[in-house]
């Protein structure tokens, strides 16, 4: 990593994406089984949200200890959210929409560590979750409406000649959203941390070397943001997409 | 200076598929811009509606993450 040749830049900005195994050599070749940095890194999101929400809010305090009290913010902010945009009868899935919503502030947050390792700047895994909302989606909309989750794509409040047009145009946007809806995130955080290494690797360059150091400070704080929003995002767009399987009429 | 036609391509268009995300920033800009006009005239009605700002906002953003997958598809897996 560390080769500094001729003026370029001393490391990649694409090589903290490289997956590789957490034991043995850097070679080795990964099987589904090997536990690698991404698995290192998702369980550690997951170690942090259970001490978050069971050691966290274990003494059940009526005025809150700082850990319960972020814990019930998050549980209150996502129930609003599921509650506002799906309606009540989204609530029974509120406990999947948290959970997504918490892996992927977790993950982006520790992502954020320097040295660490995003796992949800893969598009791997953040597809996984795209897909998983997408079937789950569309079985609970048929399961809930039967043959009428159909007219999801059958704009009735649109003229009848354009009706037809609209249909291909809905179930063309219908099968692209688990596309979108992974790479946002993936792309997002990606990019972000690509653009955070580049900066660092202009300040090995002496004169402009202020003004990366300021750079990464400024984009650093960005990233944060973006952090927290595509969590936020991902989670209402879950919620967006519920809410059409719930009530698929226009 | 070496490298064949092809790769010249690649690059080249990942160059131009980059432009896609300067569409999607304006059109970021106009999605955040219009809700802050339009929560400036009637602030009380501003706070029920940053939901469908994140979702306007995402959608004006999932156009240029295309354009963005396009440029990492032609530098990586072309």
């Amino acid at each position: 990593m560390a080769s500094e040749e001729g003026g370029k830049l001393e490391f990649h900005p694409m090589d903290q994406f490289i997956v590789k195994p957490l034991f043995g050599e850097a070679g080795d070749p990964i099987h589904f089984y090997t536990i690698t940095n991404v698995t290192f890194w998702m369980a550690l999101a997951i170690g942090a949200i259970s001490l978050l929400l069971v050691v966290g809010t274990r003494g059940r305090a009526i005025i809150p200890t700082r850990a319960q009290s972020m814990a019930e913010l998050a549980y209150g902010f996502v129930y609003k959210m599921v509650e506002d945009v799906t309606g009540k009868d989204g609530l029974k899935y509120f406990p999947y929409i948290f959970t997504l919503f918490l892996f992927i502030i977790f993950s982006n947050f520790l992502g954020l560590i320097p040295m660490s390792f995003t796992t949800t700047s893969h598009i791997a895994v953040t597809a996984i979750m795209a897909f998983a909302v997408f079937f789950t989606v569309t079985i609970i909309g048929f399961v809930k409406n039967g043959a009428g989750f159909l007219s999801l794509f059958w704009v009735s409040s649109a003229p009848l000649a354009l009706r037809p047009i609209l249909a291909i145009i809905e179930v063309i946007s219908y099968f692209v959203r688990p596309v979108s809806h992974s790479i946002r995130l993936a792309g997002n955080m990606m990019a972000g941390h690509a653009v955070l290494k580049v900066f660092a690797g202009f300040a090995q360059v002496g004169a402009v070397a202020p003004i990366a150091i300021l750079g990464v400070v400024a984009i650093y704080g960005l990233e944060v943001l973006v952090s927290a929003i595509q969590a936020y995002v991902f989670t209402i767009l879950t919620c967006v997409y519920l809410k059409d399987a719930l009530h698929p009429h226009h | 200076m070496e490298g064949d036609i092809a790769q010249l391509g690649q690059f080249i268009g990942a160059g131009l598929a980059a432009i896609g995300s300067g569409a999607a920033a304006i059109g970021v800009g106009h999605v955040a811009g219009n809700f802050l006009a339009g929560a400036l005239r009637n602030p009380s009605a501003a706070a029920g509606q940053t939901a469908t700002l994140f979702i306007g906002i995402a959608f004006a953003e999932a156009l240029g993450i295309f354009a963005f997958l396009v440029a990492l598809l032609l530098m990586f897996a072309v």
